[in-house]
């Protein structure tokens, strides 16, 4: 597109879609139909662009069908989406002729682009990695194709936030205001009382969605009555939690939707300028947002006088350098004034003196996203979903062992049983469940016999686990409980920022008793075995002490996986202490490797590849592992052709 | 070094707001933060360099050595660690001789170990020099290191 038509598409946005909402002629929605895609003249090719995408090889993908477009002289539009949810599935491409409902297909790499579009440009579709179509009352559908939405992966779900994710064009603004985007923002600002805002908001009770569940309109009503002549909005999209993703979804997928959000939520505090605060690792997303803000800028919804209504507003992207406790808002807030990300004492809360000792309201990537649907629609829509006193929706990112991984967004209320079972498809394999983490390192295992828990803030609570960000790891019998606690200690070790001692070394000290009781100790005599088994003695304990005195939520909330594991999966400690087994095979220092007489046709090769030195034996004749020397590494294992290697 | 004052000219308001994306630029240029550029930044801003270090000490994104010719980032996310991705952790220091955040001594391979990329559908993930290699094994992950030794010693 050139200048002068961008020019003029910016303006026709302005002046008639966002400004003029009574009426609309016929050339009018005609145009917005073309705009949101609604209607296409053309072939439509969508490739999917996330992150878990283009690990997957989207970015192949996408430029093969680029050339398989201009080698046969097709026309038809390419663009990039988001992501779907369906993490295993991509890359998924969609294709969508004029006037013919959208199909969409999983798993297509590059080699699989020209056959597949070789059938679907004859108007077949293929079975063979089909996912669906989209109903469309307006669109002819194709005729034994199932529905997506019929799918059980969608058909559980509620999507309120990811609903265009993966659908829509994210860098494309007009797409977003055909679509209805920004017009909420609009009115608000031309027609609205900051405290209106406020009042809606705390009445819809939507809470925090990253971890405390506090009451988002409360927070904002705090920041609007405190008299200050500048105000802060940060949004957080510190999303460090390993194994969640959802806030880089929508991101990625409808910068847009955060956008406005933000937008909102700055108005009514009386911000005129507003932080996003994302890690440096999310470098697709920091330029989408930089696009989409550069764009909403270029047609005025952000700056200087905002559509006459004179409020300004300034979105400032600033890079987190990479500290899991800049997830924390006071820490986050000393990140921002350029020094180490430590927490501080809460209060002064920065609602009421933040960053620059100033009101300053924190929120969510989720939470702000909600904001828009809450104000177009209002607080009593959002109260009928979910239950009493958690309304709205929850997007919880699920991977580990299930049959699908990927992001699901449900009712709060909703039940763990549904989620893993019915919308993620169960279990990878058909494998037996064993429990789930839910709410990465500072979360809690969840066993099979609480898995009819409905999910919400206050029911989690009263149980001892948390909501945490919405990571959901499933886990099977191959997984060790006693392995993962010690990956999310070993995390949170390593995150602790230091400035408290429980947390800095009660991390440690947890940590290294962990270690220990998943290896086999080098030297075994009593005053060894007596060390060890002091500390194990006093895990809980620690633990205990740990939650109660630590400065922030981080120290507070670490020993989480180790009650919560002790609490459910006791005999699996015990196991590794008393017996230096592990069930699952996980803790590979606690394998003790040998080689089968009969199968070793003594090649030597498990010999030669041992870097411990730990194989003898001589050519043509059964091997042997020293177990004193054997650092089970496993190495010998791998190499042996003749499968005569075993562990136990 | 001229680069570094140009970069510092973007940034004439002398708080410590700026410190954090002054530093993000400079390791986006160079790969890393030279002793150099360190206190050349701590004079511009008038901070004490000894400040300015342990601030990006704090910050896991900031090194002080550069990366090698080809940067292996693993992820050790949660899914990534329960599809055994410390064992692939483990070859990489075994057969690299190198640990996180360090380089071999040929200059040729560093690694980082990440935190989460967010493919938690592809894990186990690395990445090298940005091209990513999904639900990688042992020997897979033998297969790849080999494939740059040998791109390697063919030059």
């Amino acid at each position: 597109m050139n200048d002068e038509s961008t020019s003029e598409l910016y303006a026709f946005l302005r002046e008639a879609v966002l400004v003029e909402t009574v009426g609309y002629t016929r050339e009018m929605s005609l145009r917005l139909e073309e705009l949101s895609r609604e209607r296409v003249t053309k072939p439509l090719i969508l490739v999917s662009s996330g992150t878990s995408a283009m690990v997957a090889g989207a970015n192949k993908t996408f430029h093969t069908v680029v050339e398989y477009l201009s080698d046969r002289n097709i026309s038809a539009e390419t663009a990039r989406c988001g992501f779907i949810g369906l993490g295993n599935f991509e890359p998924m491409l969609s294709v969508q002729f004029p006037g013919k409902a959208r199909v969409i297909f999983h798993n297509i790499r590059s080699e699989k682009v020209t056959p597949l579009l070789d059938d679907v440009f004859h108007n077949n579709i293929p079975e063979e990695f089909l996912l669906g179509q989209f109903r469309n009352p307006r669109h002819e559908m194709w005729p034994s194709v199932p529905f997506v939405d019929e799918l059980p992966f969608f058909s559980g779900q509620k999507r309120l936030l990811l609903k265009d994710c993966g659908l829509i064009d994210p860098q494309s603004i007009s797409e977003y205001i055909a679509r209805g985007g920004y017009r909420t923002f609009v009115r608000v600002i031309r027609n609205h009382t900051y405290q209106e805002i406020c009042d809606v908001v705390e009445k819809s009770g939507l809470r925090g969605r990253s971890g405390s569940g506090y009451n988002t309109g409360s927070k904002w009503k705090i920041a609007y009555q405190t008299p200050s002549d500048q105000k802060y909005l940060i949004c957080n999209a510190e999303e460090s939690d390993p194994g969640a993703f959802m806030d880089r979804a929508i991101m990625e997928g409808n910068p847009h939707l955060l956008l406005e959000g933000i937008a909102i939520a700055a108005y009514a505090i009386g911000a005129n300028k507003a932080f996003i605060y994302i890690r440096t690792e999310y470098a697709e997303s920091i330029q989408r947002l930089e696009e989409s803000i550069f764009s909403a800028r270029s047609i005025g919804i952000f700056g200087d006088d905002i559509f006459g209504s004179g409020f300004n507003l300034d979105i400032i992207i600033r890079k987190g350098p990479g500290a899991f406790i800049c997830g924390e808002e006071t820490a986050l807030i000393n990140s921002l004034e350029g020094k180490r990300g430590m927490p501080q004492t809460k209060p002064p809360y920065p609602a009421t003196s933040g960053l620059h000792k100033k009101p300053t309201v924190i929120n969510n990537v989720e939470t702000l996203s909600n904001i828009p649907l809450i104000v177009s629609k209002g607080a009593d829509w959002f109260k009928s979903i979910g239950t009493e006193g958690n309304s709205g929706t929850k997007i919880f990112a699920i991977s580990g062992k299930s049959a699908i991984t990927g992001l699901i967004e449900v009712p709060l209320g909703t039940s763990l049983r549904t989620i893993i079972f019915n919308i993620a498809g169960g279990m990878e394999e058909n494998k037996d469940f064993k429990a789930v983490h839910l709410g990465g390192p500072s979360g809690c295992v969840i066993p099979a016999s609480e898995l009819d828990k409905a999910l919400t803030f206050d029911e989690l609570k009263s149980t001892g686990a948390v909501m945490g960000s919405g990571g959901m790891i499933v886990l099977d019998d191959d997984s060790c409980m006693v392995d993962m606690v010690k990956y999310f200690m070993d995390f949170s070790q390593k995150q602790s920022c230091g400035k408290c001692i429980p947390c800095r070394e009660g991390t440690r000290r947890m940590s290294e008793i962990l270690d220990s009781i998943t290896r086999k100790p080098l030297d075994e005599n009593s005053h060894t075995t007596l060390e060890r088994f002091k500390g194990v003695m006093q895990l809980e304990s620690l633990a205990n002490v740990m939650r109660d005195t630590s400065l922030c939520g981080l120290g507070r909330s670490a020993p989480n996986p180790v009650i919560s594991s002790l609490k459910h999966f006791r005999e699996e400690f015990e196991e590794h202490i008393f017996d230096r087994n592990c069930q699952a095979n996980i803790c590979t220092d606690l394998r003790t490797y040998y080689i089968g007489i009969d199968s070793c046709t003594g090649c030597s090769i498990c010999a030669k590849k041992c870097p411990a030195d730990a194989i003898i034996g001589t050519p043509r004749h059964p091997y042997f592992i020293v177990d004193e020397k054997c650092t089970g590494c496993g190495l010998c294992y791998e190499v042996c052709k003749f499968s005569a290697v075993f562990y136990r | 070094m001229e680069n570094l004052q140009d970069l510092l000219k973007k940034y004439p308001n002398l708080n410590r707001d700026s410190l954090i994306p002054i530093l993000q630029d400079i390791q986006d240029q160079e790969g890393y933060i030279s002793e150099d550029s360190l206190n050349k930044v701590s004079s511009h801003l008038g901070l004490p360099s000894s400040k300015v270090y342990g601030l990006a000490t704090f910050y896991n994104q900031f090194r002080f050595s550069p990366p090698g010719k080809y940067h292996i980032q693993i992820c050790n996310g949660t899914s990534c660690h329960i599809k055994s991705s410390e064992m692939l952790i483990r070859e990489i220091k075994k057969t690299l001789q190198i640990g996180d955040g360090e380089i071999s001594r040929d200059g040729i391979f560093s690694l980082e170990v990440l935190s989460c990329i967010g493919a938690c559908g592809q894990s186990p993930v690395i990445s090298i020099n940005g091209e990513y290699y999904e639900k990688v094994n042992n020997l897979r992950l033998k297969e790849i290191i080999n494939f740059y030794k040998d791109l390697e010693d063919r030059k």
